[in-house]
């Protein structure tokens, strides 16, 4: 075997309650993902697509403790780490992070990039000097093309682009071994999105990261994932190699995606 | 002449001014619209394919916060420096316009119905019975159950469902030029092929002209007869789809195609503008 298993999901299921009696549906709870297997190899990319309400984002959500999980099992090197309460999940925190889709919306306005790199290293890290924070924000910055001068800035002072790098920055400050990706290419522009997964391709060589990359565009998910899972209505229809997926695939749903992508 | 353009655009640019500087959108576009045609324009964010579409029925804010130069003929009768009333006839009427956000460009607060009878009893007044021209419009786009959608407030309806009530305003007074600006960008794959599917056949059975604006040369491959590349303000290549993409001349336009990932080509890495631009600069060395 090349490489090891890093992430084990079992059955995943993320229900929602939805209001008493409502007005316009019974009280049944929404099933927003609703038993979804699979595995994150060490230092490997996974691509989950699916359009919007299949699910996509809440799978990646309940990895990272952001969506409660109502049945399954998401297993860490063998060990659950679905149901663990925040305090205890906080040394697995360091390990998986997130990279959010809204460049925009997902960085603190008011904070310098300085500010925004060093909080989650004064969680993770607290013995850290202010001058080691300093010292890694500047490394971390470098580490996604960015310049460390830049660091006294602020978020509106960038790109989009640039603004989607601090993100990727953030996600890296704690050296995690999975990066949790929500649609973080598709707001920006094609070249953009272009040099953003090149930069993500980079790290992953030279810091053996794995991605979970949630994204819409088959072509990026074709590109950049070593396996990958389509989602419709909570559930995986088919997974295995972007070669077989996206050039054979055997499920209608998927094929009805891929006919959809015009071509040129 | 046999063939007058529809629209004819010449040298029409667009500038800003806040606090004393000036700084310039868009500069010396030159397009002719056939009816009938589809015209595709690409480019980046803040490469002026927007403005430039907006400038066409000054839907920007007034002098002097913001000049147009140039001329823009509509059917022979020239739209810049009319007064906002008359613009106002030529608006929604002559030249429509669809955006991004479906659900950003329909009032919350009034049904679906509500406002496209708005548009009707705006600029058609000889219409007798509003709500049957509302129904048909609805209808026409495809929406399969259009009284009950004309009854609908916008949060009730998908999003792809509001960007056919959307078109279905624009058609409801029928108008000569429909601009699209990026009408699909908001959408799932599968919705916006339906969505490029309906512009295709209202092109087709109207007769309607579409100014395409959009960064999905996908798209643009497979709808557009014509297609304008921006950058920076300026049109740096135009010409049929068919030459501009099996051929491109500008370094820029390779890049931006290059840049994208395809389905079935997997590389290694994808090139990204940067590496497009820097070789032709090598070359013309």
């Amino acid at each position: 075997m090349s490489s090891s298993t890093l992430l084990e999901v079992n059955d995943l299921k993320v229900h929602y309650p939805r209001p008493g009696a409502g007005w316009f549906r019974k009280a049944e709870p929404v099933r927003a993902v609703d038993g979804v297997t699979f595995s994150v190899l060490r230092g490997k990319t996974v691509g989950l697509v699916g359009e919007s309400g299949s699910g996509k984002t809440t799978t990646g959500r309940a990895i990272v403790k952001l969506a409660p999980v109502t049945a399954g099992q998401i297993l860490w090197e063998g060990q659950d780490i679905g149901r663990m309460d925040n305090r205890a999940f906080l040394p697995w925190r360091k390990k998986v992070q997130m990279v959010f889709q809204d460049p925009y919306g997902s960085l603190n306005p008011r904070s310098d990039i300085l500010g925004i790199l060093s909080e989650p290293l004064e969680i993770h890290f607290p013995g850290m000097s202010r001058q080691d924070r300093e010292a890694r924000c500047a490394e971390l910055l470098t580490k996604v093309g960015l310049k460390p001068e830049q660091m006294r800035r602020h978020p509106h002072e960038f790109s989009g682009g640039q603004r989607q790098r601090i993100g990727i920055a953030r996600a890296l400050a704690v050296q995690p071994e999975l990066i949790v990706c929500d649609e973080p290419v598709s707001a920006l522009d094609v070249s953009v999105q272009a040099s953003v997964v090149n930069l993500l391709q980079d790290l992953q060589e030279e810091l053996g990261v794995a991605y979970l990359f949630i994204a819409h565009d088959l072509a990026v998910v074709e590109h950049i994932s070593h396996h990958v899972l389509v989602m419709e209505k909570g559930l995986v229809v088919e997974q295995g190699s972007p070669e077989r997926i996206l050039g054979d695939p055997q499920h209608p749903y998927t094929r009805t995606l891929l006919d959809a992508v015009p071509k040129f | 002449m046999a063939d007058q353009p529809l629209l004819r655009v010449r040298d029409l640019g667009v500038s800003f001014r806040s606090g004393g500087a000036e700084s310039i959108a868009s500069t010396g576009v030159n397009y002719d619209l056939a009816p009938g045609e589809i015209l595709a324009v690409v480019g980046e964010s803040g490469s002026g394919k927007s403005v430039s579409a907006l400038a066409l029925t000054r839907l920007l804010p007034p002098e002097p916060a913001c000049s147009i130069r140039g001329s823009v003929q509509l059917e022979g009768t020239e739209l810049v420096g009319l007064s906002e009333q008359a613009l106002t006839r030529v608006r929604g009427k002559r030249i429509a316009y669809i955006f991004q956000e479906p659900g950003t460009s329909m009032n919350p607060v009034y049904t679906v119905g509500f406002q496209i009878a708005e548009a009707v009893r705006t600029h058609r007044p000889e219409v007798q019975d509003v709500n049957a021209t509302v129904v048909d419009a609805l209808a026409a786009v495809g929406i399969r159950e259009p009284a009950r959608a004309a009854a609908s407030y916008p949060h009730e309806l998908s999003g792809g469902m509001l960007q056919r009530a959307m078109i279905a305003m624009a058609l409801a007074c029928d108008p000569k030029v429909l601009v699209a600006d990026e009408p699909t960008t908001a959408l799932d794959v599968t919705i916006q092929k339906q969505i490029m599917e309906l512009l295709a056949r209202l092109r087709r059975e109207r007769g309607m002209s579409i100014l395409l604006i959009t960064h999905n040369f996908g798209i643009v491959a497979n709808m557009a007869d014509n297609v304008m590349v921006m950058h920076q303000g300026r049109v740096v290549e135009q010409g049929s789809v068919k030459d501009v993409m099996g051929s491109p001349k500008h370094p820029y336009t390779r890049g931006l195609i290059g840049c994208i990932p395809r389905l079935g080509q997997r590389r290694r890495r994808l090139s990204t503008l940067e590496d497009a631009m820097r070789d032709s600069q090598n070359a013309n060395r």
